[in-house]
């Protein structure tokens, strides 16, 4: 019982020489198309201008009302994602293959149909919207809310897979001992199975949680657009590209480095070391 | 403690399994280099044709790229052209002025350009992205849009004011969004609109879903959604009418075909369907 645990890797040396060499023109062709446009972006950027630009109001208007509504998106798929993708991996119920492409379906949607469709039923004439205005006064559409709606539509699925997925592959013994220990059905979810599962619902969290802050076609068709109550980052980019395309490098520079932040932060999941 | 995998365990797969794989991985390989030789032509002969290589033929196609505003009456007239001239496709983009003018000194292909104000003229002129002098062919000026039978009782800006009324504006750099900006200053009217859309088609769009209860919108948008909105004329927006100017394109792939399409715009027939849709002559 006391040998040493080992990492199993394929021997490098076998498998580094059995693919056909022509693969390496393609493949240095697409790492090119991936990232010379990158370059390109920080080769343009307006270094030295760069500080006052940053510093504009307008900008920080749209970072402060990104990072606002991408951050409670993100809560609100926590609250709803996480039992939906419980749900989806613990409890065998007819139906499940189809609940769980419905749940996939915004990932494959084009965001600006889910914004026609979020349009239509919240809102002001909306199935549901209209009764939200007339029985509590509530319209969403065009305020801060309705961007997070957006963005919480659009990112949720990003969670529940990452979810969803740590869920199965977490061993249930230890929730079974939790079991026969005397913990009941909340304290083994929140003493055992999130723990467990903490690295998966973290990595999905911050997947989710990128994928709204770059939310763009479901905000502008639902929230529309106005400086500081519904223009985010990424609608702030298409904006500028039009009247200061220098602007528009300087916040794309922005949501590059929150990318690349993101990145660092999850390398142990997505860019295993060897 | 026995084990009874060893036990079950036939002796012969072990030595035919191996082979299998490595002679499916040898047959998938080639197929791998077919696919991919054929596969790189095809995809520098779609690069090639995607960059605008030199096509056999002369060019029958007009690519116009034309304000929002515009999307009824050039409709029209794209059609009417390619009726006078069989074999021509008039191919028609609309989009937010300011937005166009950016497409086109990004180098986008395009033989005509036709804006909504001067202003949005201007950047393409200063990039040398014209092959002539701009004409202005028409104008045309603001209009409060409201749902039919104005349920709000809009009679003029102030009304737009008031709190509760939802405003649609298009932004600032789009011309209808200039054209609101100059009229509300004019009537000293502070307005906070709710959205700020990319082009006025956009902005009368949040108006037709019932989202907003106005919106600024040229006179001919207005007359184009009769069916759904109402349109009330108010005094100042005399101080913010929008001149309409046409150019052909430096970098035209028709240039022909783009001087001809604004000389249409232009003759009889151009005035007179400009002046059915509610368009003012310049």
């Amino acid at each position: 019982m006391r040998t040493p645990r080992r990492r199993v890797t394929p021997d490098r040396g076998v498998s580094a020489g059995r693919g056909p060499r022509g693969l390496l023109v393609p493949a240095a062709v697409g790492l090119a198309f991936l990232v010379l446009p990158l370059v390109g972006l920080v080769l343009r950027a307006p270094w030295s201008t760069l500080p006052g630009r940053l510093a504009d109001p307008a900008v920080l208007a749209a970072l402060r009302l990104s990072l606002l509504t991408a951050t409670v998106a993100t809560a609100v798929c926590l609250v709803l994602g996480v039992p939906l993708a419980y749900l989806l991996a613990r409890v065998p119920f007819p139906g499940r293959g189809v609940v769980r492409a419905l749940v996939m379906l915004p990932l494959v949607l084009p965001p600006v149909v889910g914004g026609v469709a979020l349009l239509l039923v919240l809102g002001r004439r909306g199935l549901v919207g209209s009764h939200l205005a007339s029985w509590f006064g509530v319209s969403l559409p065009f305020t801060p809310a309705a961007v997070v709606l957006a963005e919480a539509f659009v990112a949720m699925p990003f969670l529940v897979i990452a979810v969803e997925g740590a869920l199965r592959g977490a061993d249930q013994r230890y929730e079974d001992a939790a079991a026969t220990l005397g913990a009941g059905r909340w304290t083994t979810l929140g003493r055992v199975t999130l723990p467990l599962v903490a690295p998966g619902l973290a990595a999905g969290a911050v997947l989710c949680w990128a994928r709204a802050l770059g939310e763009f076609g479901a905000t502008i068709t639902f929230a529309g657009s106005f400086p500081g109550r519904t223009q985010t980052m990424p609608l702030a980019v298409y904006l500028a590209l039009e009247t200061d395309p220098a602007d528009a490098v300087v916040l794309s520079l922005v949501l590059l480095g929150v990318s690349v932040a993101i990145l660092a932060g999850l390398r142990e999941r997505w860019l295993p070391s060897r | 403690m026995t084990h009874p995998a060893t036990m079950t365990l036939p002796p012969a797969p072990p030595t035919t399994a191996p082979q299998a794989p490595a002679a499916m991985s040898r047959v998938s390989a080639s197929i791998g280099s077919r696919v991919l030789a054929a596969a790189v032509p095809l995809l520098l002969l779609f690069l090639a044709a995607c960059g605008g290589g030199a096509p056999a033929a002369p060019p029958r196609t007009v690519t116009v790229l034309a304000a929002a505003s515009l999307t009824e009456v050039f409709t029209t007239l794209g059609r009417d052209f390619e009726t006078g001239r069989p074999g021509t496709t008039v191919v028609l983009s609309f989009a937010g002025s300011s937005s166009l003018a950016a497409q086109i000194n990004a180098g986008a292909p395009a033989d005509v350009f036709a804006a909504a104000s001067m202003a949005t003229m201007k950047p393409v002129v200063d990039a040398g992205s014209t092959a002539a002098e701009p004409v202005v062919f028409a104008r045309n000026q603001l209009v409060i849009a409201v749902p039919r039978g104005n349920p709000r009782g809009v009679t003029g800006l102030t009304d737009l004011a008031r709190p509760g009324v939802k405003v649609a504006l298009c932004a600032p750099p789009v011309p209808c969004g200039a054209a609101a900006r100059t009229a509300l200053a004019a009537a000293g009217v502070a307005l906070t609109p709710v959205t700020l859309e990319q082009d006025v088609k956009a902005t009368l769009a949040k108006l037709r879903l019932g989202e907003v209860d106005a919106a600024l919108v040229y006179r001919t948008d207005a007359a184009a959604a009769s069916d759904q909105v109402a349109a009330v004329e108010f005094p100042e927006s005399a101080a913010a009418v929008n001149e309409y100017p046409i150019v052909a394109l430096a970098g035209a792939p028709n240039p022909g075909g783009a001087a001809a399409f604004v000389a249409y715009v232009r003759s009889p027939a151009g005035v007179a369907a400009l002046s059915a849709a509610g368009f003012q002559p310049p």
